[in-house]
């Protein structure tokens, strides 16, 4: 096992230096930099400001400089946030983002597998079609629609939370439920369809003959090979979520990391680009790790450590 | 036992994420209580709550560049000069101006104040703050705002020194200031937020003072800034020891940063805001005309102007009459009515009627199709074609989003019926974008323009050198740059107006951009709220503001 995960923790060394260096050099390529404005600056100023950052120094000396700060876990400057380096900016945001990912992760988790459960054990009836009427709705309403659905009818109409904003936990129910409406309509169809398999199963049967009641089948037997499925889907969800939705944050005006993926690449922010795409890489690396961790702990069959790795 | 383990092993893990929720739940319910005590002992008193958009890229007087930042600053800070609720720039930092016969030296005497740590302000702080931003080592983007300053360019750009720039503190209450040329907008400039001072003494033992809220951040304006939680708020307290203090009424302003038209006016309809729209934030296009219906909006012209800037170094538009054709052909009040919907002006002009009243009317009547018909006729004549269905298509370009793309397709569809001539729309992200027009890769491009002082100089000089940076239409007329080079100076404020116009005239004359709409700033505000001054410029001031 420790030596498994050791030669993952090397192979997500190497992916996180092929994500670097591929974000360094498209970045460069994209025309415009980090002081392009409308009103243009005296070129000796902007000369200056290259100067100062780095960004006169032939590519190969950034990228190395880059390379060396970024094991230092230091990401430098902001270049748009005069006042804040891009860690700072990591910090202050990901915490937000973070918490507002729990919540709605587990309200997609919860919901998802209730409705898929009942839909898969109520097959062909009232129920299912129900729950995947939900399914099918919750994944083809974007999140924006529905923030802004949950908005006008819970915030205005109702006034039972607030519009906007992160201060208390209530403000935090309206963006939490817009988050997972999808990934909680996607959680309810894989569970529905994986369960119908593992339902028709010779197991299942073997079961049902020894005179087992439903609930033990279906909570011994069926819910955990039906979660495999699912399982997977956490990992880059998990990675998605938790490092915060630009539509969502900019909807509800949360302080959290989601917005920096798209504000830093309109302004050029280099320093921000870069930071932001390490440490979600790093999350969805570690996600997607122990989601195959959790794998073998789900269904022994899978083996992590030998020849049979993650088959 | 391995099943009993793994199960284990899952309940822990759905466990876990239950308590990391709460956890985070337990905080933001500590969270919830504080805020509504401050809510509770505000609902009687004098509390604004406005929406900014954004963070505030830097709240140093010598980094900040932006209009959030400046929103901010112009609430924490005195200049020498402030724009007054009447527009103009009155005593401020500075009791007393003197202005030489030549209009080159200005004498400030500084009135008796303190910072907000109750040190005094003097006019070494002034001193020091001007010389900071020109200093080149400290990345000032905007420091060309002080170039009018004798020796200023010369040490911000060229190396000179900084002991040369016509900057002295005579003593604590003395600042003398030598221009470069007579400036008569100079009383503008020391409002603006390049110009204001900061605490010399606590700058020169922190150099990073103004990246967070505390007992560094000093200011000597109104308010000082007492929180700044970073893209989420701002929290603006009375300042005690401002020198105006009995005249400054609101006892705290939050600034939250809400960059969504729409969730804005969902707070101010829901009472969490107590101002919804322009200066500070803005308001979705598609709630004006409910919001005029109701009554509600109010609607302020601002010196600014959007346009379409013509290449004139490419065939068709290098042709003055091809350029005229285009410009008289539109019909910029149905594109105003229909599309803009914020009652902005048409423009004939370049220079806003703020500064030129003359331009309410303009060089030419809007939407004048017969004139761009002979117009047409006569460039296509020139360009060697018979016919306007022989021109190539013309290219109309613009920056990706929906509020540019519905004016050029309105523009896009006047050409094609008007003139009969063929256009095609070609959009691109904003940094590509300025790219592409700054190196005049473009046949027809849309800008706009936000002054930053209240004088024509700021609409015209852009294009007094081609290659200049923010030209963009490859256009220069030697009489254009006499004029201008001429004005600057000029120590007859008549005269000097009166050579601004004439400039404007040859400008419009040979048309290198077609004028669209001056500017309009719309928003909606709490009824009690009286005094809050946005200038002609759009700048929003708080000092005067209260609650009735």
């Amino acid at each position: 096992m420790a030596k498994y995960i050791g030669k993952r923790l090397l192979y997500m060394i190497l992916s996180l230096w092929l994500i670097v260096t591929a974000t360094f050099f498209f970045m460069r390529i994209a025309p415009g930099n980090p002081f392009t404005s409308e009103k243009q600056l005296p070129p000796e100023i902007e000369a200056n400001l290259n100067a100062h950052y780095g960004l006169d120094k032939p590519w190969y000396a950034q990228y190395g400089d880059y390379l060396l700060k970024v094991a230092k876990w230091d990401f430098g400057p902001s270049f748009k946030y005069k006042s804040q380096s891009v860690n700072d900016l990591i910090n202050e945001g990901f915490p937000v983002s973070f918490i507002l990912g729990l919540e709605a992760i587990l309200i997609a988790v919860a919901f998802g597998l209730i409705l898929g459960i009942i839909a898969a054990l109520k097959h062909n009836r009232w129920q299912d079609y129900t729950a995947m009427i939900i399914a099918v709705a919750g994944i083809s309403v974007p999140s924006f629609i529905m923030a802004t659905f949950l908005q006008y009818f819970l915030a205005i109409k109702l006034g039972v939370f607030p519009v906007a904003r992160f201060e208390t936990f209530m403000h935090t129910v309206l963006p939490a439920l817009a988050l997972a409406s999808t990934p909680m309509a996607f959680i309810a169809r894989l569970t529905r369809s994986s369960m119908l398999e593992v339902m028709s199963n010779d197991y299942i049967k073997t079961a049902k003959a020894k005179g087992l009641s439903q609930g033990v089948i279906t909570v011994k037997h069926a819910i955990r090979n039906a979660l495999l499925p699912v399982v997977t889907y956490m990992g880059p969800l998990t990675a998605g979520i938790l490092t915060g939705s630009f539509v969502i944050e900019k909807i509800f005006g949360i302080p959290g990391l989601g917005s920096h993926f798209v504000t830093s690449i309109t302004n050029r922010d280099y320093t921000v680009i870069m930071g932001v795409t390490v440490f979600y890489s790093i999350i969805l690396l570690a996600s997607i790790l122990l989601v195959d961790i959790a794998y073998g702990i789900i269904d022994p069959r899978i083996k992590l450590a030998g020849g049979k790795k993650g088959e | 036992m391995k099943k009993r383990l793994s199960i284990f092993f899952s309940m822990l893990l759905v466990l876990s994420m239950f308590l990391a929720a709460c956890g985070g739940n337990d905080n933001a319910d500590s969270g919830e209580k504080g805020s509504d005590s401050d809510a509770g002992k505000s609902d009687v008193a004098q509390e604004l709550r406005v929406n900014i958009n954004t963070e505030p890229p830097s709240l140093h007087p010598g980094l900040a560049k932006d209009s959030t930042s400046g929103t901010v600053l112009r609430q924490t800070f005195d200049g020498l000069t402030r724009i007054g609720k009447d527009g103009k720039p009155e005593e401020a930092a500075a009791e007393n101006i003197e202005v030489s016969e030549d209009q080159k030296v200005y004498t400030f005497t500084i009135r008796d104040a303190e910072w907000s740590n109750g040190d005094p302000v003097t006019a070494h702080d002034f001193e020091a703050a001007w010389k900071w931003a020109l200093d080149p080592n400290n990345q000032s983007e905007y420091a060309y705002q002080l170039h009018v300053i004798q020796g200023a360019e010369d040490a911000n750009l060229n190396g000179g020194s900084l002991d040369d720039v016509g900057v002295v503190a005579k003593d604590d209450k003395t600042l003398e200031v030598t221009l470069a040329n007579p400036t008569p907008y100079f009383l503008e400039l020391t409002a603006f937020y390049t110009y204001l001072p900061f605490n010399s003494k606590i700058a020169e033992a922190n150099p990073n003072w103004a990246h967070d809220a505390g007992d560094d951040y000093t200011s000597n304006g109104p308010f000082v800034m007492t929180e700044w939680s970073h893209s989420d708020k701002i929290v603006l307290e009375k300042n005690e020891k401002y020198w105006d203090a009995d005249t400054v009424k609101l006892d705290s302003i939050e600034m939250i940063m809400i960059n969504d038209p729409n969730t804005e006016l969902s707070m101010f309809d829901n009472g969490e805001l107590d101002w919804a729209g322009a200066p500070t934030g803005a308001l979705p296009t598609d709630a004006m005309q409910a919001l005029k219906d109701a009554g509600t909006l109010v609607t302020q012209s601002i010196a600014g102007i959007y346009n379409y800037k013509f290449n004139t170094t490419v065939e068709p538009t290098s042709n003055v009459n091809i350029r005229k054709a285009l410009t008289h052909a539109l019909n910029r009040q149905e594109l105003i009515d229909n599309i803009l919907q914020g009652e902005q002006q048409p423009a004939m002009g370049i220079v806003p009627p703020s500064m030129f009243p003359e331009n309410e009317e303009g060089y030419f009547p809007d939407n004048d199709v017969e004139t761009a018909k002979e117009f047409l006729q006569k460039g296509l004549e020139e360009l060697g074609y018979s016919d306007p269905s022989e021109l190539p298509a013309i290219t109309l370009s613009y920056n990706t989003s929906e509020a540019h793309q519905k004016i050029a397709q309105a523009i896009q569809d006047m050409w094609v019926q008007n003139l009969g001539i063929e256009v095609t729309l070609d959009n691109q992200e904003w940094a590509v974008y300025l790219d592409k027009v700054h190196s005049l890769d473009y046949q027809v491009a849309r800008m706009g323009w936000l002054g930053d002082y209240n004088d024509a100089i700021n609409f015209l000089d852009m294009y007094k050198d081609a290659n200049g940076g923010n030209n963009d239409t490859g256009w220069e007329d030697p009489a254009y740059q006499e004029l201008l080079t001429n004005s600057a100076t000029e120590a007859d404020p008549e005269v000097r107006q009166q050579m601004l116009k004439d400039a404007e005239a040859i400008f419009m004359d040979a048309m290198p951009v077609a004028p669209i709409y001056f500017y309009t700033n719309n928003w909606v505000q709490d009824d009690n709220l009286k005094d809050v001054i946005v200038s002609g410029l759009g700048d929003a001031q708080f000092k005067w503001a209260y609650f009735e």
